[in-house]
């Protein structure tokens, strides 16, 4: 018996942050309660060198390890990279919300980076059993974190509900996962992809493991009919852990789309196209729709990702590299928005107090003109309202869909996107026009506020040369 | 009809009924031995399609630990099982519903027309020397190694994430701290005269 030792260069990012957690995780207990930000020094430190490894060791080509387990591609370097971007900004400013409501503790650093690998592992897996094992220490991850506040008990509620529908999921997922490996005899996305060719379209059997994969897909992303679990998730959980939980994990999950869908199952193409364009015309229905009626910010941004996954599927069933590149643009740029947006939230709130109901930003430009400004960058942003970087990003997914001759799909879009427009517009609307009801200063650190300024700056630099993102996305697909 | 298709199919039979049972039973005690039964009889499955390994370290694995945790985790609990059966008849005709369409679903899809025999024919029978360790073993630390390493960092995730939500500190608890008991000195630490008025 033989064994070749595999390449360990390309899978050197995950094994550095699997490392640096088990590190935190250690260093954590020596320290006292004041000493608490080491931890977090260690933790941001070893996002910001993932992101300088993965840079360094990107070859550019794509590679395939450990007997067809791992793929590093283009694609999975640009997502790395974005996902710990945005987990760093999340940590920074969830640091001070954290430190106020005596959460500061270790093992929120060590399930964000475990939950970061498992991210990770998911962008470069190339076999449905290291997608499903990525998957799962993403999820076991968050449901620990969406609990983490063991005095909360909406959190706890959140916690559980995620817990038993991400169950479901992913006994869907692998249900369909079984099927296809009876059906194409592999778990590898390569010899899966060739059996399908070799077999034909006619295979029942295939079509029902991917109706149970796409089922599976849906839950992940929160996608209507399967998104019952966000609104509850966000609105429970602390704001810290939103912060984490509703921006790098969407990058994730388009990673993951991509992987399942094209990577395995690019043949099957007009199967899939079919169920991806009901569950993008439903979420961006009942996202924009239902988010309307809500007073409360978090529920409201639940909402708002609910109607963005569906613009992010648009793009996926578009089965062309332009269509996947736009996908992959409005994930990046979602994700970007979403921190944004739940850092202004965490701003406005302080010990004793969250700034959970619409009401409490009435007004903010009279007390604080500069923040007001960012979170009006944001919000036009997520509206799509030119010249910010969230017009570019939906105008890239319809343009996309376009040239596929899904005219209807992109008017489907638009008029969403129109109707979604007035509660991004309300709460510019609440900030400026109104007088405000809470006139605490701000309490946030400079940190915070360097950071919150960069992201809400970035939205409008983004926007006026989106071309350096985007040609990044396209390098991935070309 | 063969002995092994015999066994099969007893056992096939005991394990849908057992399933049945853990939903149904209104003592969580006797579903939890019921999951019992349905490892059991699944390991029994598993041996006749001659995966041995799996089948022992079914039954040593999740019979021997984890079910016995998991019954007095169900012991320990104060279940209500009323209030976990309000929604129960409310939820059944949906419910039947969904479950009926996808039975028959999956009855029609993985049936004899798309995994018969013809379609897979049984594989022919291994060497009696053939040792189902060695083969999961060998393929186990190399092919798969990468899947592996992640279970063993989801199972340390379990871990952190179990000890992170269970141990709540409360401060009204009281315990002994025997690092303090030994330091106590003679003299004023260890006894205290306290003086009292006489009482009738």
């Amino acid at each position: 018996m033989q064994f070749d030792m595999p390449s360990l260069i390309p899978v050197l990012p995950e094994a550095f942050i699997a490392t640096m957690a088990c590190v935190v995780l250690v260093v954590d207990l020596f320290l006292k309660q004041e000493q608490r930000i080491v931890t977090y020094s260690i933790a941001q430190f070893s996002l910001l060198m993932a992101v300088l490894i993965t840079m360094a060791t990107s070859t550019g080509d794509s590679q395939i390890v450990f007997h067809g387990s791992v793929i590093r591609d283009t694609m999975s370097d640009v997502l790395k990279v974005a996902i710990c971007i945005v987990t760093a900004g999340a940590f920074l400013y969830a640091k001070d919300y954290l430190r106020d409501r005596d959460l500061f503790k270790g093992e929120f650093y060590v399930l964000s980076l475990f939950a970061v690998l498992g991210m990770m592992i998911m962008v470069s897996a190339n076999s449905f059993l290291t997608v499903y094992l990525g998957l799962e220490l993403l999820a076991l991850s968050l449901y620990a974190l969406v609990a983490f506040d063991n005095n909360s008990g909406l959190g706890s509620e959140a916690a559980m509900k995620y817990f038993v529908l991400g169950a479901l999921a992913s006994g869907m997922l692998l249900y369909g996962i079984s099927m296809i490996y009876g059906a194409t005899g592999s778990i590898e996305f390569q010899p899966v992809a060739e059996a399908l060719v070799s077999t034909g379209m006619n295979n029942t059997v295939l079509v029902f493991g991917l109706v149970f994969l796409v089922i599976g897909l849906a839950f992940k992303f929160g996608a209507v009919p399967f998104h019952m679990w966000v609104p509850d998730v966000y609105q429970g959980a602390p704001t810290a852990v939103v912060l984490f939980l509703g921006s790098a994990p969407k990058i994730a999950a388009f990673a993951l789309a991509m992987r399942l869908l094209v990577d395995g199952l690019g043949s099957l193409h007009a199967d899939w196209q079919g169920m991806l364009a009901i569950l993008a015309v439903l979420s961006m229905a009942v996202g924009n729709v239902i988010a309307i009626a809500q007073t409360n910010i978090k529920r409201m941004l639940a909402y708002s990702t609910i109607s963005h996954v569906g613009f992010i599927l648009v793009g996926i069933l578009a089965g062309t590299s332009k269509g996947y590149t736009a996908a992959m643009f409005y994930s990046i740029v979602y994700a970007v928005m979403a921190v944004g947006a739940f850092g202004i939230v965490v701003l406005l709130s302080r010990k004793g107090f969250e700034a959970e109901q619409l009401s409490d930003y009435k007004g903010l430009n009279d007390r604080n003109p500069w923040f007001a400004a960012m979170m009006l960058l944001i919000m036009f942003s997520m509206a799509g309202v030119p010249p910010t970087v969230g017009f570019f990003a939906k105008l890239f997914v319809l343009e996309a869909v376009v040239s596929i001759d899904m005219v209807w799909l992109a008017l489907v879009g638009v008029a969403f996107s129109i109707i979604g427009a007035y509660y991004y517009l309300r709460i510019v609307k609440l900030m400026y026009f109104d007088k405000p009801e809470d006139q605490e200063p701000l309490t946030a650190g400079m940190d915070t506020r360097i950071a919150l300024s960069v992201n809400g700056l970035a939205m409008l630099v983004l926007g006026m040369f989106p071309g350096g993102l985007l040609s990044v996305c396209a390098a991935a697909f070309s | 009809m063969t002995f092994e298709l015999f066994v099969f199919y007893l056992f096939s039979f005991i394990l849908v009924a057992a399933a049945l049972m853990v939903i149904t039973r209104r003592n969580p005690v006797h579903s939890a031995l019921f999951l019992v039964l349905a490892f059991f009889t699944s390991a029994g499955i598993w041996l006749l399609a001659e995966a041995e390994f799996l089948a022992i370290v079914l039954v040593l694995v999740y019979v021997g630990a984890v079910m016995v945790l998991f019954l007095f985790v169900v012991m320990m609990l104060d279940i209500d099982v009323a209030t976990l059966r309000a929604g129960f008849i409310n939820y059944l005709p949906v419910a039947l519903m969904v479950a009926v369409v996808m039975a028959l679903e999956i009855f029609v899809i993985v049936g004899p027309g798309n995994f018969g025999l013809d379609v897979y024919p049984s594989p022919p029978p291994l060497p009696t020397d053939y040792s189902n360790t060695e083969a999961l073993g060998s393929v186990l630390y190399t092919v798969y190694m990468y899947p592996f390493e992640i279970a063993a960092v989801i199972l340390l995730v379990a871990i952190i994430a179990a000890i992170g939500l269970a141990n709540r500190t409360r401060s009204d608890s009281k315990y002994q701290d025997p690092s303090l008991q030994v330091k106590v000195r003679k003299g004023p630490d260890r006894i205290q005269v306290v003086k009292m008025e006489a009482e009738d």
